[in-house]
């Protein structure tokens, strides 16, 4: 976070340090992991770095960043949201109920976000006042979400037909599609908000040591809610564009983001005892992820294989952090 | 939020600034404090001594706002106070460095010095951390105090006990505190750590700060300290000039073989 400037003479030293720290290759096993998965697809399959495909990756990447990042902020402070997808069934199924009652595409997004920032704030609330372990209540989330979902929607998709919202997801910047785009400014924000505001500070500082925090006066229960309300928000924005590219509000349950996003940000270097970590890494952990995904069904392995793989991939990932200590 | 005022320098010696008088407080059947009164001055070091449980730790947070008393009064700097949460009582100008230090280890020296007294630019939602002026402020507070660390842009992790004391001392020594309490400040350290944060403790006084020590190390209180207040059970039982009185005399106070 903050850049050492060592002068020009010792930077090659400094360097051969710096990789010889297992924090460094923590900090950038995301950036390795991805730069290593493309080199190898690229070589099975040309195909792999085609623009075509590299469009495809990113817009299948941007839900579960946003996720990512929001699951960030709980695991920095040592927490964990296991209801982040159902948070985000949820918040989608409020998004296709308000659209097809005619709310119209502003007010539906302000629903959806509104969905998803409730549950964030039970959550929140549950844990930071009531005192009851992070684990038991966004469990207890997960369900109860998924559950309205389904009430809700009656267990039945909703279709949504948009035009603004089927540019949103069709429509980009050339090979970078706009979703994408969105899924980078939420990331760049983020990064703001934790390493150049002292609620960023604080955050880190609640995940690094409650006590510590406590003792010199900051608001450790406020902190903790802030950071399910971020999670639920940006759930609830996630859902929004999880809409847009299906085209209907699905009540299923999405387990496969809920695991995705702990995995983005366990391979993003980000500490599961908290403190500690970045946005960047995270990011990039889910980009990895959408291209060890993408890589697998592009070189015809059974889908299957794509949990096993992940799930190799993660291990592998904490494997590092056990090193750091 | 401004940096080191030396105001307290122009305090001429031995002013009394923080007045406890009459405290007590209860937890449940337990009695902590019974009806104790002490004294610190301005510019000193004040040593509380007293065996385990005898509410030497109790008192000081009371005064640090931590707990609030049952019955009693406190005057800090003149005014009337009665602190109910740590902050009150770090506005007021009390710092304490507390036992487990409180420093958050993956944070680096200059975060862990401005913790919660950020310095930021802009307004409302768009404050950022001004950095560069934390950085260099930090700087400020530890070659002011000589305290001997790395750098402050290191994480607290990489610091030795000695090194985080000296850093969790300098952010009390800070923000224009006027009282300092210390809670066993080298218990965890070695001989010359210990030398080296009795050096920081002494300058802390020569700033004009207060300071008001809880230490088990009889040396240590006899070698720094102006002023002895010795706890027994609960009650301030003694209260002596450190150069008036003897070691044996402090160890007779506090296991009650002397009567205070």
């Amino acid at each position: 976070m903050t850049t050492t400037t060592a002068p020009p003479a010792t930077r090659g030293s400094a360097l051969a340090d710096r990789l010889r720290q297992p924090s460094f290759w923590v900090e950038w096993a995301s950036v390795i992991g991805l730069v290593v998965l493309v080199a190898i697809f690229t070589a099975l399959d040309p195909r792999f770095l085609s623009s075509g495909n590299i469009k495809a990756m990113l817009l299948a990447s941007a839900i579960l960043t946003i996720l990512a990042v929001g699951q960030s902020f709980v695991i920095l402070t040592a927490g964990i949201d296991l209801s982040i997808a159902s948070t985000m069934t949820f918040a989608a199924v409020a998004f296709g109920m308000a659209m097809t009652s005619g709310k119209g595409l502003a007010l539906s997004c302000l629903i959806a976000v509104a969905a998803g920032a409730a549950v964030g704030l039970v959550n929140g609330f549950l844990i930071a006042k009531g005192g009851i372990t992070d684990f038991i209540v966004t469990l207890g989330a997960l369900s109860a979400a998924s559950g309205l979902a389904l009430i809700l929607s009656d267990g039945r998709p909703i279709t949504v037909i948009s035009a603004p919202l089927f540019k949103l997801s069709a429509g980009g910047f050339g090979m970078i599609p706009y979703t994408f785009l969105i899924a980078i400014a939420v990331a760049v924000l983020a990064h703001l908000v934790l390493f150049s505001t002292p609620f960023g500070t604080h955050v880190l500082a609640t995940g690094g040591s409650v006590d510590a925090a406590q003792a010199t006066g900051v608001r450790t229960a406020r902190i903790k809610m802030a950071v399910y309300l971020i999670a639920g928000v940006l759930a609830g924005l996630a859902a929004i564009l999880l809409v847009a590219r299906v085209g209907s509000a699905e009540p299923a349950a999405n387990t496969t983001f809920l695991l995705n996003s702990v995995a983005a940000v366990v391979l993003g270097g980000v500490s599961l005892f908290g403190g500690k970590g970045s946005i960047k890494g995270p990011v990039f952990g889910a980009l990895l992820l959408t291209a060890l995904a993408n890589g697998l069904t592009l070189l015809g392995v059974s889908q299957f294989y794509q949990p096993l793989a992940v799930g190799i991939v993660v291990v592998g990932a904490a494997f590092l952090t056990r090193f750091e200590k | 939020m401004t940096t080191h005022s030396t105001e307290q320098q122009a305090r001429p010696m031995g002013d009394v600034l923080l007045e406890v008088d009459g405290l007590s407080l209860s937890f449940g059947s337990v009695r902590a404090l019974a009806d104790v009164s002490v004294q610190v001055r301005a510019g000193e070091i004040t040593a509380l001594v007293g065996d385990n449980g005898a509410g030497k730790s109790t008192l000081v947070r009371v005064v640090a706002g931590v707990h609030t008393a049952d019955e009693g009064t406190i005057r800090f700097d003149g005014e009337t106070v009665a602190f109910h949460a740590p902050d009150q009582a770090r506005d007021a100008g009390i710092e304490t460095v507390h036992q487990n230090l409180a420093l958050v280890e993956d944070l680096t020296v200059w975060q862990n010095l401005y913790l919660n007294r950020e310095i930021t630019g802009g307004v409302g939602p768009f404050s950022y951390l001004k950095k560069r002026t934390m950085r260099a402020g930090a700087q400020e507070m530890v070659s002011k105090l000589a305290v001997n660390v790395p750098a402050v842009t290191s994480t607290v992790r990489r610091l030795s006990g000695g090194q985080r004391q000296a850093v969790a001392i300098c952010r009390a020594a800070g923000f224009s505190s006027k009282l300092v309490i210390m809670d066993e400040p080298t218990a965890a350290l070695g001989v010359q750590e210990t030398a080296r944060v009795e050096e920081l403790i002494l300058r802390l006084r020569d700033e004009g700060h207060a300071v008001l020590l809880i230490s088990h190390n009889f040396d240590q209180v006899m070698r720094l300290s102006d002023q002895v207040w010795v706890m027994r059970a609960g009650r301030c039982v003694a209260g002596r000039r450190t150069a008036e009185t003897s070691g044996e005399e402090i160890v007779g106070l506090i296991t009650g073989a002397i009567a205070g």
